[in-house]
């Protein structure tokens, strides 16, 4: 039953408690608690993929969220498919299936791999140089092959069914990373009185102790003491811990992202949990207490599987209790992998060698070694390992050169030393420094409120680590205000003092040779390729690193930074400072959509506006158009009508008869004050002290340098109360206009601004028969044309219900627009329609509005006009005021530029055929034969089919329009060029009869 | 996400509540109707971008309404303050110095 390399006795799973899981269709045991790569190597499984590049078999080189290997594609059912996931991470549950990924046919016989003899074509840069002609076999060719050869996982193709949650926090201090150091600072903080969130991205607390043997905390086995650590904070009112929570950003201003994985690990989904939870957490106080990354060594074919950090053979035997295989040699600069090689030999695993490419190594490893009866070759390397799909030999030189021993091993166990992980400090914004005596960058200079403690910031010894993690829980709990507690004291052992450590290139590797020596192992780049890069010219980093792709993989080089980094500064004879470090950016390790979306997705993605009268227009067959948030009704197609027929049959019956539109979606802002006629003055280019109350006026408003920013008619209810309306994409931002200057610039002013948009439904009706349809409904305003002329407005009641009924137009006919609490909306649309249907009148949408208006030369700011367009430019010179002295923009329209001949200016366009429907965009030119680049003088801003008119019509922006009247000009299209004559902007009833009834 | 404090509010809030709103201390010209096209030009359109300290403005859009001026350093995000819109530009080299003795925690 047990799988084959599982040693009795060793590790913390339970041999009872099995889980069954397959592997490309194999159907393999694991136990719970094992991670996916725990459980393949359990049953003597080293080959988990093939390389990105060269399609090299590839094992399972650490364990944990390092992993730049190990990526496979891990599903639950059909829609719970997620490739790329790192097998050292993942847990394994019952009926989990695990497929491997850039392989074809099997993972033991790739085709791909023929790349890998093709090898020298594929070096550094390849792909700037090698295809580059002919142009058009990038798309065609290179790219889809490239695309197909180089790969990871598929995405997968159905919508994720799972929900993500999420959860703001705040705390006195945050720690992330619950090893040794974390757990110490939180227990600290936590006794001081602080609010403590703590998180690690393990399963289970305890960091690096759980694989250090031999270690003791307060007189306990170290990942014994973690875990009742655990329970102490866990049970504290003011700590939350959290594990399988990874702290990926630190952004800025102490505000931490977490992202916690809570049901990918179970055997039975409970549908009532979320997949995963982010958290985003504030906190007064962060410390980092990350640890570090054990680097593996640079050498002749050390991809092979089967080839493992030192670090990692001991989590899997101390942990999971599986040997990583039976004859298991060392390679390593670094005292921390001789434990690997103690633990081994202790659990009856035979350790043929450790070869260490030192003269002198700790005496204390050293000591333990021969007295465990281990040869240990010092001043040796590994120069080349074979075994094609799994280690099965290593070649042993004395540094210096001579002949190489061959050692048979199934497996090898490497360390290069420890690079401190300082990516959160780094993403904080610190400055990090090298530390030349250790040949590693440590946290430099602070720019947020936190602070680095053990492994990540270079301290190694376990006393001094929990020492340095006890004074800064207890520092930042008391600088974030606490005063409670007592002060903790810890006393840590460890069975063997470390020293050592190299980086770059080792002995067999060097800048003589050919040989791959893989650095960055999930781009598949090799000493040599650095090397490459420096002579085709990148001297600096960031260029190395872009041209090589060196830690651009999903790893994001947390293993082969600082050797290219050493590789570089070899080849260029520079110092490593000198070459400098690049910046490390969130997330630490990849964070899925779900976790970033969370919520916000289908219709929570983003809010759809609704009016007041949205249920009558969906009942009443509206198709509906998105403008801005607003869905708005587009046009009431009948049965058998498509779009054109309907648009067509809705201008002609407004006209005709009558029609009702819904209006509500107009920016609507209450101005009001002693001051309100003044600030408006300066809002607007209009004089507003001479409108009398009971009048409406059309207003322009600019921005300071002179150019339209919208438009809107404003009815003045009383001396001090205005009711202004702005065009429906340009409310907020009319709004937060307003309120700028009256805040910043005319303070003295006493006005109050309220938006008031979703307090009104406005319904607008127009045509000749609109007085008649809402005359009976309306009381205490009289509607006729004497008292109540065109823009005028007006306070009373409407079916019972208090409006202010505005008698306007936006379409040039007869017109009123009938404002109601936003709560009688579609009542008093109902009432009005039950009138104005029997005479004959339609609802109408919003392609209708924009064909009357345009009929009549009405523009739309931001459709006719885009920014760059003055009132004079658009033909509004009679609403600008010559008589005030100021005016937002009163300056802005005297520059040079604004003021000079020759502008575009608004003008309207008639097709030379009158069936022919300009394109909006187009562009507009005098000479249809000029060679290109032709002379541009404008675009066509608005077109339409007008059924009124019986032809096309066309608004367009046009350099010197005006002067141009009657002038053939001609629109150039892909397959025809269309003439076109200017005109004046507007194609219906010139006089404007109409609009007085 | 930047921590702000609204000295209307008194609170620091997520920057999530507010708006920037460019440069701080740009006085539109009472005459503005006569000053001549440089110095239209110095008002409207010439900014510095600073690296480093910067006077500008935020309004608290989604909390009070109302507009402030802050002081931030354009490099670490660091806000040395913020103020009422309408009270004087602080001394730069005093929010210099009084900056010094802040930082990390240790």
């Amino acid at each position: 039953m047990s799988a084959a390399n599982r040693i009795a006795g060793a590790g913390r799973l339970t041999p009872a408690r099995i889980a069954r899981f397959t592997f490309d269709g194999r159907t393999l045991t694991a136990l719970e608690g094992d991670t996916v790569a725990s459980a393949l190597l359990a049953n003597g499984i080293h080959l988990v993929g093939r390389s990105f590049k060269y399609h090299r078999p590839r094992g399972i080189l650490s364990a944990g969220a390092e992993e730049p290997n190990a990526l496979l594609d891990v599903s639950r059912d059909a829609a719970r498919r997620q490739p790329n996931v790192r097998a050292t991470v993942q847990e394994v549950f019952d009926g989990m299936k695990v497929e491997s990924q850039n392989r074809w046919p099997s993972l033991a016989f790739d085709v791909g791999g023929f790349n890998d003899l093709l090898s020298p074509f594929f070096a550094a840069g390849f792909y700037y140089k090698t295809f580059m002609w002919p142009k058009a076999a990038w798309h065609a060719i290179y790219e889809p092959f490239i695309r197909r050869a180089a790969g990871l996982g598929v995405a997968p193709t159905e919508a994720d069914p799972d929900h993500y949650a999420s959860r703001y926090a705040h705390c006195d201090v945050l720690v992330i990373g619950a090893g040794a150091a974390g757990l110490s600072a939180a227990l600290a903080a936590a006794k001081a009185g602080a609010k403590v969130i703590v998180c690690d991205e393990q399963p289970e607390v305890g960091g690096a102790l759980r694989y250090e043997s031999g270690t003791t905390i307060d007189g306990k086995d170290g990942w014994d003491w973690a875990q009742a650590a655990a329970k102490t904070l866990a049970a504290m009112d003011n700590v939350t811990v959290l594990t399988r929570t990874t702290g990926f950003g630190y952004y800025n201003h102490n505000f931490v992202g977490l992202v916690e994985r809570v049901t990918d690990h179970l055997p039975a989904l409970d549908k009532a949990l979320p997949r995963e939870r982010l958290w985003q957490v504030r906190a007064k106080k962060v410390i980092l207490a990350n640890g570090s990354i054990e680097r593996h060594m640079v050498f002749a074919n050390n991809d092979r599987p089967g080839i493992m950090l030192a670090s990692a053979g001991r989590t899997y035997l101390n942990h999971y209790g599986v040997a990583v295989g039976s004859k298991v040699g060392v390679y390593t600069a670094h005292d921390s992998a001789y434990e690997a090689a103690f633990d081994l030999k202790r659990a009856g695993v035979a350790v043929p060698a450790i070869v260490d490419c030192r003269d002198n190594p700790g005496e204390a490893v050293l000591a333990e070694a021969r007295r465990l009866g281990i040869e240990v070759l010092t001043g040796h390397s590994v120069v080349n390992a074979g075994g094609k799909l799994r280690v099965n030999s290593i070649s042993v030189a004395r540094n210096g050169g001579g002949s190489a021993r061959k050692i048979a091993v199934d497996a090898l166990l490497v360390s290069a030393g420890w690079t401190p992980s300082v990516h959160l400090f780094s993403q904080s914004r610190g400055k990090v420094k090298f530390d030349a005596a250790t040949q590693r960058f440590l946290p430099g200079t602070y720019l947020q409120d936190c602070l680095s403690i053990g492994a990540c910031n270079g301290t190694d010894d376990l006393q001094a680590t929990i020492d340095e993690a006890l004074a800064a829980g207890e520092l930042t709990a008391r600088a974030a205000g606490a005063e409670g507690g007592a002060q903790v004291t810890l006393h840590g052992e460890n069975a063997f003092s470390w020293t050592g450590g190299m980086i770059g290139a080792a002995e067999g590797a060097g800048p003589d040779t050919t040989v791959k020596a893989f650095i960055d192992f999930q781009h598949d780049v090799c000493a040599k390729d650095i090397r490459l890069a420096v002579r085709e010219g990148m001297h600096s980093i960031e260029h190395i690193k872009r041209f090589t792709t060196n830690g651009m993989a999903s790893d994001q080089g947390k293993l082969s930074n600082m050797h290219g980094l050493a590789i570089a500064a070899e080849t260029l004879g520079k110092d490593i400072p000198q070459v400098g470090l690049t910046t490390f950016r969130q997330p630490y390790t990849p964070v899925t959509f779900g976790a970033i979306v969370n919520h916000s997705r289908g219709s929570l993605f983003d809010p759809a506006r609704k009016t007041p009268i949205h249920a009558w227009e969906e009942a009443h067959g509206a198709e509906f158009e998105d403008v801005g948030n607003w869905k708005r009704a587009w046009f009431y197609p009948k049965v058998g009508e498509g779009m054109h027929e309907a648009v067509g049959r809705e201008c002609r019956t407004v006209r005709e008869v009558a029609g009702l539109f819904d209006a509500s979606t107009l920016g609507k802002i209450e101005v009001v004050g002693p001051d309100a006629a003044q600030f408006l003055n300066l809002m607007y280019t209009n004089a507003w002290d001479t409108l009398k109350p009971g009048r409406c006026r059309y207003g322009i408003m600019l921005r300071d340098d002179g150019f339209v920013y919208d438009d809107g008619v404003v009815g003045r209810l009383a001396e001090d109360r205005f009711h202004v309306t702005t065009t429906t994409g340009g409310a907020p931002r009319v709004m937060h206009h307003m309120e700028d200057y009256l805040q910043t610039e005319f303070p003295h002013l006493k006005v109050w601004l309220t938006s008031t948009t979703e307090q009104w439904a406005v319904i607008a009706v127009q045509g000749p028969k609109a007085r008649e349809i809402i005359a009976p409904l309306v009381e205490g305003i009289d509607l006729s044309n004497e008292a109540f002329p065109h823009m005028s407005v007006a306070e009373g009641k409407i079916c019972g219900v208090p409006t202010r009924l505005f008698r306007m137009s936006f379409t040039g006919e007869l017109g009123f627009e009938v404002n109601v609490p936003a709560d009688y909306g579609q009542a008093v649309w109902e009432a009005i329609w039950e009138r104005a249907e029997p005479m004959g009148a339609c609802a109408y949408g919003t392609e209708t509005m924009h064909v009357l208006r345009a009929e009549k030369g009405y523009i739309i700011v931001g459709q006719d006009t885009d920014g760059t367009l003055t009132p004079d430019d658009a033909s509004l010179s009679w609403a600008v005021s010559k008589k005030k002295a100021d005016f937002v923009g009163i300056r802005g329209l005297k520059r040079p530029d604004l003021v000079k001949d020759g502008r575009k200016q608004l003008v309207g366009l008639l097709t030379k055929d009158p069936k022919v429907v300009l394109e909006e965009g187009a562009q507009i030119v005098a000479d249809p034969n000029q060679p290109k680049p032709m002379t541009m003088l404008g675009h066509v801003t608005s077109s339409y089919w007008s059924e009124n008119c019986g032809r096309s019509i066309a608004l367009a922006v046009v350099a010197g329009g005006r002067a141009r009247l009657g002038q053939t000009l001609y629109v150039p299209m892909a397959d025809r060029t269309i003439a076109v004559e200017v005109s004046d902007m507007v194609f219906f009833d010139k006089e404007g009869g109409r609009l007085h009834g | 996400m930047l921590l702000i404090y609204c000295p209307y509010c008194e609170e620091e809030r997520s920057e999530l509540e507010f708006r920037n709103a460019g440069d701080a201390h740009i006085v539109r010209p009472a005459n503005i109707a006569e000053i001549s096209d440089e110095e239209f030009e110095e008002f409207f359109f010439l900014r510095q971008n600073p690296k480093g300290l910067f006077f500008e403005r935020w309004r608290h859009i989604h909390g009070c309404g109302r507009f402030f001026n802050a002081a931030r350093d354009t490099v670490s995000d660091r806000f040395y303050t913020t103020y009422k819109a309408g009270e004087p530009k602080p001394d730069v080299a005093a929010i210099l110095n009084g900056e010094q003795d802040k930082g990390a925690a240790r």
